[in-house]
């Protein structure tokens, strides 16, 4: 008998002590936990699409802040452009410098916002999903079984979720169309629709997909695929990251006072 | 009297009779349970409007008098205050308030529908003036060395506009939050040891009530850092860690602020506060008023993406300048 319990005993302690490792917390509601902080690893914020190394944008900049490379994230490696829009792609990556909403902190959008190099932290209740993006502070409501549509567009558009099994699926519409999908210049407009996945696959790491519908834009919807990450450092807490005050100079300094010449100075 | 007026007014004159009918109103709410989330705690989640009849600080005339004595008596201040906040009012050309929002103009007083009667006569409840303390001696320096670096370089760049020109932060959105003319609206969110608390144009405040520590670090934050705790069915948040820039009302990186929240009924919460910071007023002072639920959504702010202000502002005072180097070219030829 004690030999039948302790195997009972260990059949049970097995799948605990394995635990850790899969298991997906749960929420109230049965429904997986996605709550805390997230991130991704990886080099799509550079460039969606397979890329090599490359040049820093400003030269001056050196190694520090060259391009690192990246083997893509777009299903397929290429995004469908129609071929008006893929030479409008290539407009922005000469532009970018200047044209990246990003280097002016304007809002990221969805699903830029996913995979920029800063985490975002998600609260979850039966009703409503919030993210808190830590880059420019971006805030999304999510609607849970959300019919509602969207007033009028806006950079972080208008989500309604719901749940199948274990995968969160947002429908994101009401976007502007003035936002980029990275620093290559890859961009959809404000006919996009996008569809993401956000499915657990263990207490720290989630699987995410975003399908973007845009027919004005791209031949066929396509998809980008990527793990994120759960910030696990001891004590972590969100900081800001309120970046109006680095792009002032960028977007202002030309109408700057001009500072009169140095009178009386070595000739 | 306009239309919204008379609507206050009637509602002001109902929730007397209301006072009347039941004047241990307090004790009855007490006595009622307050609505819970899923995991326990009292359920403030909503979106709400902040603007109501009281003023910030109360007219000196009225003492130390805490509420007004009669409906005649907070109509004569409670219209005085909406009107001055909502009717068309003649401006001089060229001056600042001639090219501010009108807010007649802009219809922004139909937008702002949800005003609460309040029979305060000042948000401000303590000093009992109702008046917030004067600014130290130290306090006073700081704004005047402030001012006076600034003047005659009001245009010189961006870094020279106030904070809310500038899209960093709107100040009456920060602890303690405080109505504004206009947008004076936030929403509350709840999930399992959070609390989110986001003014219409302000930052969502991600307020831990897992009983953590304050952060020993001190960062400075331009929102601060707040913590927050469940005492019984109020919500209190403690927030420090401000960034020197954020500089409210003169304030330096050591102001301390203390906020309530707790549930009146379905269709109200009262906010409390209370602010310290001894390099700036010689005492605390502490506040309050409520904020009425609305049935509204609150659209994305999007302040930065669409400044057009900013960029407009200096622009013209580059063309002014150009226009008086050229008139004083021009002038010796005359």
């Amino acid at each position: 008998m004690k030999i039948v319990t302790v195997a009972a005993a260990l059949l049970f302690t097995l799948p605990v002590a394995a635990g850790p490792l899969t298991q997906v917390p749960k929420a109230a509601d049965g429904h997986p936990d996605l709550s805390g902080v997230w991130q991704a690893l990886n080099t799509a914020h550079w460039n969606l699409e397979p890329h090599t190394s490359a040049y820093p944008v400003v030269i001056e900049l050196g190694a520090q802040f060259a391009v690192p490379p990246g083997l893509g994230v777009v299903d397929g490696g290429t995004i469908p452009y129609l071929p008006a829009a893929r030479a409008e792609r290539d407009k922005h990556f000469a532009n970018r410098l200047a044209d990246d909403p990003e280097g002016k902190c304007y809002l990221g959008g969805v699903p830029r916002s996913t995979y920029m190099p800063y985490p975002f932290q998600i609260f979850q209740n039966k009703r409503d999903v919030i993210i808190v993006y830590q880059y420019a502070t971006g805030f999304r409501r999510i609607f849970v079984d959300g019919k509602d549509e969207a007033p009028l567009n806006a950079w972080m558009g208008w989500s309604n979720a719901h749940w199948e099994g274990d995968t969160f699926v947002v429908e994101v519409t009401g976007l502007n169309g003035q936002t980029w999908l990275d620093r290559a210049g890859n961009y959809f407009s404000d006919n996009a629709k996008v569809v993401e996945r956000y499915t657990p696959i263990g207490p720290n790491h989630m699987r995410y997909e975003a399908t973007i519908e845009d027919p004005t834009v791209f031949s066929r919807p396509w998809t980008i695929r990527m793990p994120l990450y759960r910030v696990v450092d001891d004590n972590y807490r969100m900081l800001e990251f309120k970046c109006e005050p680095f792009a002032e100079e960028k977007i202002y300094g030309h109408l700057r006072k001009p500072v009169p010449p140095a009178s009386g100075g070595a000739k | 009297m306009s239309t919204r007026t008379q609507l206050i007014a009637a509602g002001f004159a109902a929730g007397i009779l209301a006072l009347i009918a039941a004047p241990d109103a307090d004790a009855q709410t007490k006595a009622k349970s307050v609505p819970k989330t899923a995991w326990g705690d009292p359920d403030i989640a909503g979106v709400y409007a902040e603007f109501t009849t009281a003023p910030l600080e109360r007219p000196a005339e009225l003492g130390d008098r805490e509420f007004y004595a009669s409906q005649a008596e907070w109509q004569k201040y409670a219209e005085k205050r909406l009107n001055e906040v909502n009717e068309d009012v003649e401006t001089v050309p060229g001056t600042q308030a001639d090219v501010h929002y009108n807010m007649g103009t802009f219809k922004l007083s139909e937008n702002e529908g949800t005003t609460s009667v309040n029979m305060r006569t000042s948000i401000v409840t303590q000093p009992k003036n109702g008046r917030i303390p004067p600014l130290t001696a130290a306090a006073v320096a700081r704004r005047d060395a402030a001012a006076a670096a600034r003047k005659g370089h009001e245009f010189d760049g961006p870094e020279n506009r106030s904070l809310t020109e500038r899209c960093v932060v709107w100040p009456s959105t920060l602890p303690p939050i405080l109505p504004r003319g206009y947008n004076s609206n936030l929403q509350i969110f709840q999930s399992p040891g959070y609390v989110i608390i986001q003014g219409e144009m302000g930052d969502p405040r991600m307020i831990p009530t897992d009983g953590r520590a304050r952060p020993k670090d001190n960062l400075p934050q331009w929102n601060g850092t707040s913590i927050g705790r469940w005492e019984g069915d109020t919500f209190v948040v403690e927030t420090a860690g401000f960034n020197r820039e954020t500089a409210w009302r003169n304030s330096t990186e050591n102001l301390r602020v203390t906020e309530r929240i707790k549930r009146i009924d379905d269709k109200s919460l009262e906010y409390s506060f209370t602010v310290v910071d001894p390099d700036t007023w010689a005492e605390p002072w502490s506040g309050v008023y409520p904020l009425t639920r609305m049935d509204g959504l609150l659209f994305e702010y999007a302040c930065t993406e669409g400044n057009y202000g900013m960029a407009n502002i200096l622009a013209g005072e580059r063309k002014a300048e150009r226009d008086a180097a050229a008139h004083k070219t021009a002038a010796p030829a005359k």
